[in-house]
C-alpha cells in the first residue's frame, strides 16, 4: 500500500511577542491509504500544529512552515497557492475539530452548512445538494433528516452536532480525514458512538484517517498505527499493538502508566513529573530528557536518532543505542490491568 | 542530521543528573497583576502620549490663568476681538499667533503693546485666561460628577446585590425604568429645577451617570457572594478573605477605574453640550462649553475664538478615550502575557 | 417571544408615564410665569390668565387633566406662539428633525459598516489604523465642535456649501455629515471588534477547512454574524443622535424640534416643553423596543426555540 500522505522533515514555527516558538521540529510521518493513524501527545506537543499545517490552516501571519514537505498523492502541499489549497480542503482532505459547540455557524442552518461544500466542490445544484445533505445526515445516524436539515445548530445536542460535523467533513468523499480531538468535548457514552460511526464510515468510504488525541482509549479503539509526539518531535511510531504491548520509549511508558486501569495493583494515578519543554528555547538534546527517569548525559547533549525496532516500529531514544544500559519498561504500563 | 559515532563516547551513557527544581522554575518570572498591567500600559505608546497630553492640559488649566495679569472678567473695549499673538512666533504666518487678521496687523493698528496669547473676545476679555479657567471648571465639574456617580453607583449596586432578594428586585426594576428614560431628558429636567450653575450640572450629570456603574458593581458583588458560598462549602476558613482581597478586589477595582476613566470624558461632553445650548454655566463664568458657544457666535469673523477651546476639548476627549482604551486592555486579565 | 414583547411594552408604558410625570412636575417648579411681558401685567390679569389656562387648579388635578388630554392625543396649546396647538407646531418641525436624524443614521450605518469591515479584515494594517483613528475622533470630538469646523471651512471660508437652513439637498450635506460622524465612528469600531472576534472563532476555521473562498468565509459567515451585536448599539446611538440633533439644528439654523425645545425652555413654554420632551422620549423608547424585537428576530438562537441542550 502506498502512502497517500507523507510528511517529510516538517519544521513549523510561530512568531510571538516572546520570540520564535518552534512548535514542530523535524517531523516525519506516513499515512497509508485506508488506514487510521493516531498522533498522540500532551498539549503543546505539536500534534495539532502538524495537522493544521497539512491543511495550510496555520494562523497567519504568526505561523509559518519553515521547511519540509507535505506530499499528498505525491504533490507537495507546502508549495500550493491559496486557491489550489481551497480546492483540496473539504474535497480531498477534510478536517473535523474538537468542539462541536463552536465549530458550527450558529446562524446558518445545518443543511446550508453541509451544502456549501457540495455546491462549491462538486458544482451541485441546490436541489441535488439538499438531497445529498439529507442522505449524509441519515448516514451519520441523525433521525428525521428531512426536518433536521432545516434546523440550526443550537437545536442539536453535542453528540448530534459532532455527527453533523462529520457529515460536513465527509460530504465530498475526501481521501483523507483529519480528526483533531473529535471526542474530547463529548460525554463518554457519546464518544463511543462517535468512534463507532467514524470506523463505520471509514470502512464504507475507504477514507484514510489521521486521528489526533491525547486519549489512549480512543487510540486503542480506532487506530492501526500510532505516532507519539513530544516537544515538537515524534518520539516513537508503530502499530497499535506494538505501541501498547511493546513500547520502547520512556515517554510512551509514562503515557501508558498514567492511564487509569481497572485492575491495577497500584491505587494511585501516576503522572509524569515535570512540565513540557519551553519551545521558545527548545532544548538541544532529547526534549523528554528533563523528565525521563532513565536520562543519560548523551540525552541532554544530542538529539536521539531513529532506530528501527521492527519493520513497523521506530523509536528515537538513546536507550536503543548498543552502548546504553538495558532498561525494562515498568510494570505500570500494563494495558487493561493484564500486565506484561 | 547524522552524528558521527566518535562524537559520543561510552561515558556519555552514564545516567545524567537532572536538577528537577531548576527545570520547574518557569522561565519568565511571574509579576503581580498590577505590575503586569502597568508594564503593558507603558508599552502602549498611544495611551502614554494621551496621558501626557492630559497631564499637560491639567497643569495648564491650573497655572494658565495665573500666567498673566488678566482675570476672566477684565473687559476693555479697545481690545475687542483681538486676534492672538505670541511675539516669539509672530513671524510664522501659518500659525495663528501673528496678531494679524485678514492681513492687517491689528495690534499695530490699535497700539496695543502686550501680547494676548489667545486673543480677546468681543468684550475685550483675555481669552488665554478665560480658556484655561474654563478648562479648569470643566475638568472640575467632570471629575466631581464622575466621582459622584461612582459613589452613588457603588452604593446602589452594592446594596442591591448585598441584600439580594426582594430588595434587589425592586431596586433593579427602578433601574430598568430609569435606563429607559433618555439621559438627556433627565439632565435637562434636573437643570431646570436647580438653578443653572456648577452645582446643578455636577448633580445632574452624577445623578444620571450612576446607572452603568451600579450595574457593574452589582455583578461583581454577586460573584463575590457566590464565591463565599463556594468557599464556605469547602470550609477554607481564614483564606476566605485572602482570596477575596487577592482576586475580587483587583477585578472590581479595575472595572471601577476603567468605567470612571470613561465617565469623565462623558461628563466633560455633557457639560460642554449643556453650556453650549445655554442650559449650563452662564456667563460671565467660563467653561469650555460657554467658550465654544461664544466663539461660535463669532465664527465667521473671528474663528480663532472658537479654535482654542474646541481644540482643548477635542484633545481632552480623544486622549481620555485612548487612555481609557489602553487602560482597559492593560487591566484585562484575559490578555495577560 | 410574544411574552418578551409584552414585557418590554409594559416597561415602555411605565417609563413613559414616569417621564411625563417628571416633566410635568418639573415644569411646575420653573420659576416665573410663562406669559410674555409679565411685568406689564397686573395681578388681576395674571390671575385671569392663570384661570384661562387652568393654571390655578391644584397640581394633581392639572396633572390628571393633562394625562387625559395626552391620551386623546392632545398636547395642549403653546404659550409662546399665541394659541397654536403644540401638536401643530410639532407637526411642522418633527419631519425636519426626523429627516435629519434618519439621513444621519443611514449614512452612519453604511459608512460605518464599510469602514468597520475593512478595518476588521485588514486588521493591524494601515487601513485598520486609519479607520481606528477616524473612529476615535468621531467618538470623542463633540458634534458641535465638528459641526463648527465643517461649517467654517466648507461654508464660510470656501463657500462650497450653504451655511445654514434647510432649503434643499445641498443644505443637507454638512449637517448630516456632522451628525453622522458619531454613528460612523461607533458602528465602525463595533463592527471591527465584532468581526475580529468572529474571524477568530472555530466555525470560521471550519469554514476555511471546507475549502470555501476567503470572500465567502468573510462575508457569508463572519460579517453576517458580526452584524447581530451591532443591533444592540443602535439604542445608545439614538441617544447620541438626539443630543446631536439639538446642537446641529442650532448651529445650522435648521427649523426642527431640537432647536424648538431649547427655545421653549428659555421661554417657559410649558406645553411646548412637555410636548417635545414626550415626543423625544416616545421616539427613543420606541426605537429601543424595535431594536429589542429586531435582535430577537435576527438571531436564530433566540427566534427559534432550542431543541435539547
Amino acid at each position: 500500500m502506498e502512502n497517500i500522505l507523507e510528511i517529510k522533515d516538517l519544521h513549523v514555527s510561530f512568531d510571538t511577542y516572546g520570540g520564535e516558538v518552534q512548535a514542530v521540529r523535524g517531523v516525519n510521518l506516513q499515512l497509508k491509504k485506508g488506514e487510521a493513524l493516531a498522533i498522540v501527545g500532551e498539549s503543546g506537543s505539536g500534534k495539532s500544529v502538524t495537522s493544521k499545517s497539512i491543511m495550510q490552516l496555520l494562523p497567519k501571519p504568526a505561523g509559518r512552515i519553515k521547511s519540509g514537505e507535505i506530499l499528498f498523492e505525491g504533490r507537495d502541499l507546502t508549495k500550493f497557492s491559496e486557491k489550489q489549497m481551497q480546492k483540496i480542503r473539504g474535497s480531498e482532505i477534510s478536517m473535523i475539530f474538537q468542539d462541536p459547540m463552536t465549530s458550527l455557524n450558529p446562524t446558518m442552518t445545518i443543511g446550508k452548512q453541509i451544502m456549501e461544500g457540495l455546491r462549491k466542490h462538486q458544482n451541485m445544484s441546490k436541489h441535488d445538494a439538499l438531497q445529498r445533505a439529507i442522505e449524509l445526515l441519515d448516514l451519520v445516524g441523525i433521525p428525521n433528516p428531512e426536518e433536521r436539515v432545516k434546523q440550526y445548530p443550537h437545536q442539536f445536542s453535542g453528540g448530534m452536532r459532532q455527527r453533523v460535523v462529520i457529515a460536513i467533513a465527509l460530504a465530498c468523499n475526501p481521501k483523507v480525514l483529519i480528526a483533531d480531538e473529535p471526542t474530547t468535548a463529548l460525554d463518554v457514552t457519546i464518544q463511543a458512538q462517535i468512534l463507532d460511526l467514524m470506523r463505520d464510515l471509514q470502512n464504507k468510504m475507504d477514507t484514510s484517517i489521521i486521528l489526533i488525541t491525547h486519549d489512549l482509549g480512543v487510540v486503542a479503539n480506532m487506530a492501526q498505527r500510532v505516532a507519539v509526539m513530544y516537544g515538537g518531535r515524534i518520539v516513537e511510531t508503530g502499530t497499535v499493538d506494538e505501541i501498547f504491548y511493546k513500547p520502547k520509549h520512556p515517554y510512551t511508558w509514562g503515557l501508558l502508566s498514567s492511564m487509569p486501569k481497572l485492575h491495577s495493583k497500584n491505587s494511585e494515578l501516576l503522572a509524569i513529573p515535570g512540565t513540557p519543554p519551553d519551545l521558545a528555547n527548545p532544548p538541544k538534546g532529547c526534549p523528554f530528557a528533563p523528565r525521563c527517569p532513565h536520562a543519560m548525559k548523551v540525552c541532554t547533549e544530542f538529539m536521539p536518532e531513529f532506530t528501527q525496532a521492527s519493520d513497523t516500529q521506530q523509536v528515537a531514544c538513546w536507550l536503543q543505542d548498543e552502548r546504553a544500559p538495558k532498561v525494562e519498561p515498568p510494570e505500570t504500563i500494563g494495558v487493561g490491568g493484564a500486565g506484561r | 542530521m547524522a552524528i558521527s559515532r566518535t562524537d559520543i563516547t561510552q561515558d556519555m551513557f552514564e545516567p545524567a543528573v537532572i536538577d528537577v527544581s531548576v527545570q520547574e522554575k518557569i522561565e519568565r518570572k511571574s509579576i503581580s497583576y498590577w505590575g503586569d498591567a502597568f508594564r503593558r500600559l507603558r508599552q502602549n505608546k498611544a495611551a502614554m502620549v494621551s496621558a501626557v497630553i492630559i497631564l499637560f492640559i491639567v497643569i495648564m488649566a491650573l497655572i494658565g490663568p495665573l500666567m498673566n495679569k488678566w482675570g476672566i472678567d477684565d473687559q476693555k473695549l479697545t481690545r475687542s476681538n483681538l486676534p492672538p499673538r505670541i511675539s516669539a512666533l509672530s513671524n510664522i504666518h501659518w500659525l495663528p499667533f501673528d496678531g494679524q487678521e485678514n492681513g492687517v496687523d491689528v495690534y499695530k493698528e490699535r497700539g496695543i503693546k502686550t501680547d494676548f496669547w489667545f486673543g480677546a473676545d468681543k468684550l475685550g476679555r483675555d481669552l488665554w485666561t478665560r480658556t484655561w479657567k474654563g478648562t479648569q471648571i470643566s475638568l472640575f465639574i467632570a471629575v466631581v460628577a464622575a466621582a459622584g456617580d461612582l459613589i452613588i453607583g457603588v452604593a446602589y449596586g452594592g446594596i442591591s446585590a448585598y441584600f439580594g432578594g426582594q430588595v434587589d428586585n425592586i431596586m433593579q426594576r427602578i433601574v430598568e425604568v430609569l435606563t429607559g428614560i433618555p439621559n438627556l431628558v433627565l439632565i435637562i429636567l434636573l437643570i431646570i429645577i436647580l438653578e443653572p450653575g456648577i452645582t446643578a450640572i455636577i448633580l445632574a450629570i452624577a445623578m444620571t451617570g450612576w446607572l452603568g456603574m451600579s450595574r457593574l458593581i452589582r455583578g461583581e458583588v454577586f460573584k463575590l457572594k457566590s464565591m463565599e458560598y463556594v468557599l464556605a462549602a469547602r470550609t477554607l476558613g481564614a483564606s476566605h478573605s485572602r482570596i477575596i482581597t487577592k482576586h475580587m478586589v483587583p477585578n472590581t477595582l479595575s472595572i471601577i477605574i476603567i468605567h470612571t476613566m470613561f465617565s469623565i470624558p462623558g461628563a466633560i461632553f455633557f457639560e460642554a453640550f449643556l453650556s453650549f445650548i445655554g442650559l449650563g454655566i452662564r456667563a460671565p463664568q467660563a467653561s469650555l462649553g460657554v467658550l465654544i458657544n461664544e466663539g461660535y457666535r463669532m465664527l465667521s469673523l473671528h474663528p480663532y475664538q472658537a479654535l482654542f477651546p474646541g481644540l482643548i476639548i477635542s484633545l481632552l476627549l480623544i486622549c481620555f478615550n485612548i487612555f481609557g482604551d489602553g487602560l482597559r486592555d492593560a487591566l484585562d486579565p484575559k490578555l495577560r502575557q | 417571544m410574544g411574552r418578551y414583547i409584552l414585557k418590554r411594552l409594559g416597561y415602555m408604558v411605565v417609563t413613559l408615564f414616569v417621564i411625563v410625570a417628571l416633566t410635568f412636575f418639573t415644569m411646575k417648579l420653573l420659576p416665573g410665569t410663562p406669559y410674555k411681558n409679565q411685568q406689564k401685567l397686573s395681578k388681576e390679569q395674571i390671575a385671569l390668565l392663570n384661570h384661562k389656562y387652568g393654571l390655578d387648579l391644584p397640581l394633581p388635578v392639572q396633572f390628571v387633566k393633562y394625562i387625559g388630554n395626552l391620551l386623546k392625543g392632545d398636547l395642549g396649546i403653546s404659550f409662546q406662539f399665541d394659541g397654536r396647538s403644540v401638536n401643530e407646531i410639532i407637526g411642522d418641525l418633527l419631519p425636519v428633525s426626523a429627516d435629519l436624524g434618519f439621513e444621519a443614521l443611514v449614512v452612519g450605518l453604511i459608512v460605518g459598516l464599510i469602514l468597520g469591515i475593512i478595518a476588521g479584515v485588514k486588521r493591524n494594517t494601515a487601513w485598520d489604523y486609519i479607520t481606528t483613528f477616524i473612529a476615535v475622533i468621531g467618538v470623542s470630538v463633540p458634534s458641535f465642535v465638528l459641526a463648527q469646523l465643517l461649517q467654517y471651512y466648507f461654508a464660510v471660508k470656501h463657500q462650497w456649501l450653504p451655511v445654514a437652513y434647510w432649503d434643499g439637498p445641498a443644505y443637507h450635506v454638512l449637517p448630516v455629515i456632522a451628525l453622522a460622524f458619531g454613528p460612523i465612528a461607533s458602528i465602525a469600531r463595533y463592527m471591527r471588534t465584532s468581526l475580529v472576534d468572529n474571524l477568530n472563532s472555530d466555525y470560521i476555521e471550519m469554514a476555511r477547512a471546507k475549502g470555501l473562498s476567503r470572500f465567502t468565509v468573510v462575508f457569508k459567515h463572519a460579517v453576517r454574524n458580526s452584524l447581530i451585536p451591532i443591533v444592540t448599539i443602535v439604542g445608545p446611538m439614538a441617544v447620541g443622535l438626539m443630543t446631536g440633533v439639538l446642537v446641529i439644528e442650532n448651529i445650522f439654523a435648521i427649523p426642527g424640534i431640537g432647536d424648538q425645545f431649547v427655545t421653549s425652555v428659555y421661554t417657559n413654554d410649558y406645553p411646548m416643553i412637555m410636548g417635545t420632551t414626550i415626543m423625544f422620549s416616545v421616539a427613543f423608547v420606541v426605537v429601543i423596543l424595535i431594536v429589542d424585537i429586531l435582535y430577537g428576530v435576527i438571531d436564530p438562537r433566540i427566534r427559534v426555540a432550542g431543541g435539547e441542550h
